[in-house]
């Protein structure tokens, strides 16, 4: 039963390392809390589901829907976060403007596509494992490979790609990239385009899980993904991945041992103790002010 | 002496007026000079509106208005004198809501004891929030209250022997003065709201004034430096926490009683990012804009029914275009009258102008 729970729940973690990927990124460059980033993986799940219904191939559709969540990234930043930046206003006021993209992006979707739960196709299912008596479906087995070949490859364009790079250097000093050259809006846009793919992947995966998805999926999923972001270290991969299974475990352990009632709230109880005592998350580093 | 004294303060309070436009200044000078008279007519049109208005379901949405208005007003403490961003106030309206509708359910307390018990309880509880503050800043510290927000959430729907769970807690009594029951028909609540708007603006503007406001706003400024003038820092923050819980519960309280039925839903993330952008709306760190930006946000989605789902789309676009032309917030402006001293300091001046008098 226990370790029944414990594949459940790394399974569910590793959706949500994969949204808190998206805040991890943005914070790191831009030191903002990406609030509209639950609203980007519900419109990238519900893009994948509308893409998948045109009937043209499985995997067409997802690279479809993750193009266009990524874009759809660009364009928050470009259209409502730039010119903020431009004119150098306060960090609450880009908070504020997420908060409110958020609720354009859920908006938007529930007027076209309509607020109630439609079903995802399943799309990982070739039945299940059994181990001992623990049971793993290939969906959840699924989901775990395909959350750490993503990961891999998102440690690799940032570690070991020219892009990477400039995103490393644009963290560290924005201005100071600027002066060496390095297009720092590009790769602030860049960062965003890379959130909304990660965030589709999780909307597909976590969808096919499920076999739901629903406008508002983003709004529990995207503060929890945030609370994993920030227990893991928020600027850090490793520490995206390690906070979301940290979540992912606590919150089936949770529904388990407490009541389903409790899995919402587990993950904001364990954040609040990890800030306290180490209040910049299991991997942050320590002391980064930006003046 | 006296003469520099004075051609300091006027030089110093008239050099950010130049910058402004004109006419910004002509209408503070304007209302400044009929304070009084535009003061009156104000308090005539607030006390007629129910019998003008006349409609049930107008009253209930200016009654609604009011409660957002002293929740704003209770953030406006912490986020805009402060400047701590709070994500969870949502939690300290639940903790006033819950305290005081569940003493005015189960124990029979009447409205102002049981509203009065939320708002120490939230107190409390603020003084609990308000410790992080010692270790935790910035980005960080509004986590940690969006946390808080969802456990007090967690909290009321888990904890059902008191709170009823997710069942919520129903027919919350209205409130009574010598016997007469205050509902929206017969403008009690109106008027009830209208006390404690008044009440909450005055106390607001009491301690904004006052030697703690002006603390509080130093902090916002430099922590740094106020901590070098001998500001206590952390003791300000925590007390800057209960200020706002209190204003929160009492909001939540009156909230609770105008609307007769609560449950955790009641007070999602939603509604703390609802306060919060009412505060930013009207203008962070005015009192003047927590009204405007409560009937803007709370009127809106009443008024613009006519563009049916799309109304919800606009509150976003609202959020947006604010933030983009106007992050000040609608109301937001320095004044740019000259700065007025307190009959303390203007009595001190004129002793020591006397004195220097005698001495020549």
């Amino acid at each position: 039963m226990l370790i029944q729970q414990v594949f459940n729940g790394l399974a569910l973690g590793m959706g949500y390392a994969l949204i808190a990927v998206g805040y991890s990124l943005v914070f790191g460059i831009l030191r903002l809390v990406n609030f509209s980033h639950g609203s980007i993986y519900a419109f990238g799940a519900e893009m994948a589901m509308v893409f998948i219904g045109f009937q043209f191939g499985i995997v067409p559709g997802i690279i479809a829907a993750m193009v266009l969540t990524g874009i759809l990234g660009v364009c928050i930043d470009k259209v409502a976060l730039e010119p903020l930046r431009k004119k150098k206003s306060m960090p609450i006021a880009s908070l504020i403007t997420t908060i409110g993209i958020s609720n354009i992006v859920t908006q938007l979707l529930i007027v076209s596509l309509g607020s109630e739960k439609r079903n995802f196709p399943a799309l990982f299912n070739f039945g299940s494992i059994q181990i001992g008596n623990i049971a793993v479906s290939s969906t959840q087995i699924m989901m775990c490979v395909v959350s750490l070949a993503l990961m891999m490859v998102l440690v690799f364009i940032v570690y070991k790609t020219k892009i990477g790079l400039a995103m490393r250097a644009s963290e560290q000093n924005a201005k100071a990239a600027n002066m060496m050259g390095i297009n720092v809006n590009f790769v602030i846009s860049f960062t965003f385009f890379l959130a909304g793919v990660s965030a589709t992947i999780a909307g597909v995966l976590v969808g096919s899980y499920y076999q739901i998805v629903y406008p508002n999926m983003g709004y529990m999923a995207g503060l929890k993904a945030f609370a994993a972001a920030v227990l893991g270290g928020i600027g850090s991969l490793p520490g995206a991945l390690l906070g979301g299974l940290i979540v992912g475990v606590s919150e089936s352990m949770a529904a388990t041992f407490l009541g389903s009632t409790y899995r919402d709230s587990i993950a904001f109880i364990i954040l609040i103790i990890v800030l306290i005592v180490r209040p910049h998350g299991l991997f942050g580093r320590k002391g980064i002010t930006k003046v | 002496m006296t003469e520099r004294i004075k051609k300091i303060i006027d030089t110093e309070s008239i050099l950010p007026g130049k910058s402004q436009s004109g006419m910004l200044h002509n209408i503070e000078v304007f209302t400044d000079r009929y304070k009084f008279i535009l003061g009156v007519i104000l308090a005539a049109a607030l006390v007629v509106l129910p019998f003008v208005m006349g409609d049930q379901y107008l009253l209930t949405v200016t009654v609604k208005i009011g409660a957002y208005a002293i929740l704003a007003m209770g953030l406006n403490i912490l986020t805009g004198y402060t400047g701590l961003v709070s994500l969870g106030h949502a939690g300290f309206v639940a903790i006033g809501a819950y305290t005081a509708s569940l003493l005015s359910v189960n124990a029979g307390a009447d409205f102002f004891t049981s509203t009065l018990a939320g708002m120490v309880v939230a107190g409390l509880v603020g003084v609990l929030l308000g410790l992080p503050t010692l270790k935790v800043t910035g980005t960080y510290l509004s986590i940690i209250t969006l946390g808080f927000g969802e456990i007090i959430k967690m909290i009321a729907m888990n904890w059902s022997s008191v709170t009823n769970g997710t069942l919520g807690v129903k027919n919350i009594p209205k409130p009574e003065i010598f016997g007469i029951e205050m509902t929206v028909g017969n403008y009690g609540m109106y008027y009830l709201m209208l006390a404690l708007v008044v009440l909450t603006a005055v106390f607001c503007l009491m301690v904004v004034r006052s030697k703690t406001g002006r603390a509080f706003q130093a902090i916002r400024a430099d922590e740094m430096a106020s901590t070098m003038m001998g500001i206590n820092i952390t003791g300000y923050k925590i007390l800057a926490f209960v200020i706002s819980a209190c204003i929160c519960a009492l909001g939540g309280s009156l909230y609770a009683t105008v609307i007769g039925y609560i449950d955790p839903n009641t007070f999602n993330f939603d509604v703390s990012t609802l306060i919060l952008s009412i505060v930013i709306l009207g203008g962070m760190g005015t009192i003047r804009g927590m009204f405007v930006g409560a009937a803007i946000l709370i009127a809106f989605p009443e008024v613009s029914r006519f563009l049916m789902e799309y109304r919800f789309v606009l509150y976003g676009v609202i959020l947006v275009i604010m933030m983009r032309f106007r992050p000040q917030g609608i109301l937001g402006w320095k004044s740019t009258l000259p700065y007025k001293l307190n009959s303390k300091v203007r009595a001190e001046i004129e002793k020591i102008e006397a004195e220097e008098k005698e001495g020549d």
